[in-house]
């Protein structure tokens, strides 16, 4: 009876170590939630570390979790800066009232006005294309032209998709319902259905490499994707193109961070933030995942530059979280699994 | 009945009682939690659920359930008869490596079987170059999602019959072929209805897997009603419209607890005793011997070797880029916290057992059943609702240590203590269930007679529960150990900064969908889940 009570002791005394090892104050420290993940910023907060000696202290989970946390601590919370991917998941954040403006004339120098809240709440990182990925041995180029393009019965069997529950097919469907509206949209979307080869794909790869193998001709997919599925295998017969030139121009999401509306260190977070908007940091936010740097004055990486300049659409980003409610009840309705 | 069961609460405090309700009542703040979100009605994303996906989500979850549950049944009850009962070639090495499957992730079982038998995957890619036109079932349909649970979720099944037969198979069919049944017959009347609290125990754990879980079949794009709670959630921002569909999911998982329970009430258990030891096996012969290791070996190839393999060439690809030392940590922190959770979930769960099995005022055992309902909630969603009421009690307790001139911070919040809590939510039904079936077992006559004899109090428990009960608590602490594991949305909610587990590389992996990479650490998960089912089968053998 003894032996299991010290071993309780022992047990609750190792609980309490842990307690109150966590209550050790640091020097400088911001602190980051994260729902962009640990390999793609921790090699970028360790530079920061280096430069300026401030630590970063991070903690990585998917975005809708992380804000019902920054929710649920409402002031008390730790975290001064939350770094997420996808505009919608930043407008929802900034909706929740988690953010604060930043109000930084760096950050507005280097970040273009698409590509931040406007109201500053938060700022694009680095940009996402999400646009037309076909096989080149069954078409060329001038098979293609947009986006709305493959609703066309011509592509009757010849379409794969990404399920309708990936929020980068929610964005771009909301983007379309902002040029658009909402009954086009719809038809479009039910044109897309009905040209599907094969039940929508749980990602961008698997889909890809159904377009490849000739399952289907032609999907729409994040450039970053193609771009880990060709430096695996540099042969696959499978080729970008950048739709809408002449009109709207390719889909564009981004990742970006916002600082917290209970930051203890809101100045220590903005320093982050505009550091992470400067040269250095861009490229290599942008380049450690095959992204475009949201700063225009950087150029991309160089695997990322070879598959050719775009025109961009232009419309705020925000738009694609405002529209994204109404572009996945458009999903469901089309039948867009 | 009532009288007996009374003066066997007698072995235990009031004590006991006050902290078993205390921790059904703890366990039960999420699901509250979650349940409170039927006050905060959302119409507008109702009446577009309703119309446009709730029909076919039903319908899914319904098949995928029924599907599941029937398969993992069949699979499990016959794998755990032949190892428990039978003796045929290589009986003794799978009687422990077919437990090896629950270390597999389920969502990397599927994508495993995905990529393997999809339009892109080498058997059709072969068929394809050889010229060969064949028609090949969909993989991704309602039937791949099926089978891929069933291998993947079939341990549960498995684990907890054969420790029933184990403890009283041979016994059963002695008594059955004693009255004239052949062993056949045996096995349907007297040894399956006999094992019947354990593999209902184990099917329950099952059918809350399966509703609980999102990853496996968001890589089929298969959708169910979590799916449905994901939906509402991530994609129209109603945390309120997804706690009303979790809690749904929470009732349902009440109705059929209390069907069960009502059909269970109306059976009657005998005594069991120890096991006698060296029992003699039913020696499978010829082509029944043949058949007997060719089904569990088939079993053991599609749901453990393949993955397994296809993992190790995947990992082998990534190791030299992503293997440093941190994974020693990664790893520690891994065997660390399933460790200390599984002896936290499966202390909780003896307590919640024996109050379960000894005190028969309603109060008590109304909360004992309820509060392992957390189980069937998708991992988020209660984490949600786990990490509400910590925050709110953590930044109380600032408060108050504020007021007495502490300038603390947050206690609680991103310590050990938080995670283990949470996860004893989370895990509470996966303890709970082999060792309350093993005490149900455990008539009021063993106790009668035990006490007849004049032993009583703790030497009864001793004495009598305990043998009974260690095989349990050996299944208990296996599972939730391979299941914290695995865990991935309370880790990596609750843990605190920096402290990364395998699961928690697994995510960081997948996140971006570099499946490929991911499979470094979930080889590691599944290597260091093999410690304590090996342990375990030392143990139970013993």
């Amino acid at each position: 009876m003894y032996s299991y009570k010290s071993a309780l002791m022992v047990f609750f005394a190792a609980l309490a170590t842990l307690v109150v090892s966590t209550l050790s104050v640091a020097s400088e420290e911001v602190v980051v939630y994260s729902a962009r993940n640990e390999q793609l910023i921790k090699p970028l907060f360790d530079t920061y570390t280096q430069e300026t000696g401030v630590k970063v202290k991070f903690i990585t989970d998917k975005a809708g979790p992380l804000m019902q946390r920054l929710k649920a601590e409402g002031k008390r919370t730790p975290a001064d800066l939350f770094i997420t991917v996808d505009a919608g998941n930043l407008w929802q954040a900034a909706n929740f009232g988690l953010l604060q403006p930043a109000n930084s004339n760096v950050l507005d120098k280097n970040i273009p006005v698409h590509l931040r809240d406007p109201g500053n709440q938060w700022y694009g990182l680095s940009i996402r294309a999400r646009t037309i990925v076909y096989n080149t041995k069954n078409l060329k180029e001038s098979d293609l032209s947009t986006y709305e393009d493959l609703a066309d019965p011509k592509w009757k069997g010849r379409l794969c998709l990404r399920t309708s529950k990936k929020v980068y097919n929610q964005s771009l469907v909301g983007m379309m319902i902002a040029e658009h509206g909402v009954a086009k949209t719809e038809k479009i979307v039910k044109g897309w259905v009905s040209n599907l080869a094969t039940r929508p794909f749980s990602n961008d790869s698997k889909m890809m490499q159904a377009i490849a193998a000739g399952q289907c001709d032609v999907g729409i997919a994040n450039t970053y994707y193609f771009g880990r599925l060709m430096k695996k295998d540099p042969n696959i017969p499978l080729k970008l193109f950048w739709p809408n030139q002449q009109s709207s121009g390719v889909h564009v999401n981004i990742s970006g961070a916002g600082v917290t509306s209970h930051a203890k260190n809101s100045k220590g977070a903005i320093a982050l933030l505009e550091w992470l908007s400067s040269d250095k940091a861009q490229r290599q936010f942008a380049a450690s995942n095959m992204e475009y740097p949201a700063n225009p004055n950087i150029k991309p990486d160089a695997v990322v530059a070879s598959w050719g300049e775009f025109k961009a659409n232009q419309i705020n980003v925000n738009r694609a979280g405002e529209l994204q409610v109404d572009a996945v009840k458009l999903m469901d309705r089309a039948g867009y699994k | 009945m009532p009288e007996v069961l009374l003066r066997g609460a007698k072995v235990f405090t009031q004590g006991w009682r006050i902290s078993a309700i205390f921790i059904a009542l703890a366990v039960l703040t999420p699901v509250m939690v979650i349940l409170w979100s039927l006050f905060s009605p959302e119409p507008e994303i109702w009446d577009h659920l309703s119309q446009h996906v709730l029909s076919d989500l039903l319908i899914n979850t319904f098949w995928l359930v029924l599907g599941t549950a029937t398969g993992t049944l069949i699979l499990g009850v016959s794998l755990a008869w032949l190892t428990a009962v039978c003796e045929f070639p290589g009986r003794k090495i799978f009687s422990w490596a077919l437990f090896l499957p629950l270390a597999v992730p389920a969502y990397v079982t599927a994508f495993v079987v995905v990529g393997i038998f999809d339009f892109t995957g080498p058997i059709q890619t072969l068929a394809r170059d050889l010229g060969l036109d064949i028609a090949f079932p969909e993989v991704r349909s309602r039937g791949g999602v099926i089978a891929v649970m069933i291998l993947a979720f079939y341990p549960y099944v498995y684990l907890i019959a054969r420790n029933a037969f184990m403890t009283q198979g041979k016994r059963a069919l002695e008594a059955a072929q004693s009255l004239g049944y052949s062993s056949t017959q045996g096995f349907f009347k007297v040894a399956l209805p006999m094992a019947r609290p354990w593999i209902v125990g184990g099917l329950m754990l099952v059918i809350m897997e399966t509703l609980a879980d999102f990853g496996t079949v968001s890589v089929f794009n298969y959708d169910t009603f979590t799916t449905g709670i994901y939906k509402a959630w991530f994609s129209l921002f109603s945390l309120s419209a997804a706690s009303q569909l979790a809690s749904i999911l929470i009732i349902l998982v009440f109705v059929i607890i209390i069907v069960e329970q009502q059909a269970r009430a109306r059976m009657r258990y005998t005594a069991v005793g120890k096991s006698s030891g060296s029992q003699e096996r039913i020696v499978l012969k010829g082509g029944k011997a043949v058949a007997a290791s060719l089904f569990a070996g088939a079993v053991l190839l599609v749901a453990f070797i393949i993955p397994l393999i296809q993992l190790l060439f995947w990992a082998s690809e990534v190791v030299v880029q992503d293997f440093d030392r941190r994974y020693f940590e990664f790893l520690w922190h891994s065997l660390l916290l399933a460790a200390l959770a599984s002896v936290v979930v499966v202390s909780a769960a003896i307590i919640l057992a024996v109050a379960n099995r000894y005190y028969v005022d309603f109060t008590t055992r109304s909360l004992v059943k309820i509060s392992t309902l957390g189980y069937a909630l998708p991992g988020p969603v209660l984490a949600v609702g786990a990490y509400i009421p910590i925050a709110w009690f953590d930044g109380h307790l600032q408060d108050a240590l504020n007021y007495f001139g502490i300038d603390s911070g947050l206690v609680l919040q991103g310590t050990l203590f938080t995670m283990l809590v949470a996860l004893v939510v989370r895990f509470l039904a996966v303890g709970f269930s082999p060792i309350d079936g093993n005490l149900q077992r455990i008539t009021s006559s063993v106790d009668e007679a035990a006490r007849s004899l004049g032993t009583s109090g703790i030497t009864l428990v001793r004495e009598i529960h305990i043998p009974i009960l260690r095989s349990g608590l050996f299944t208990a602490m296996t599972l939730v150990f391979v299941d914290v594991m695995k865990e991935m949305p309370i880790t990596l909610m609750t843990r605190p900064f920096g402290w990364d587990t395998l699961a928690v590389r697994v995510f960081e992996m997948t996140s971006e969908g570099e499946w490929e990479r991911a499979a470094l650490p979930a080889v590691s998960i599944i290597i260091a889940g093999l410690i304590p089912i090996i342990m375990m089968n030392r143990h139970a053998e013993r």
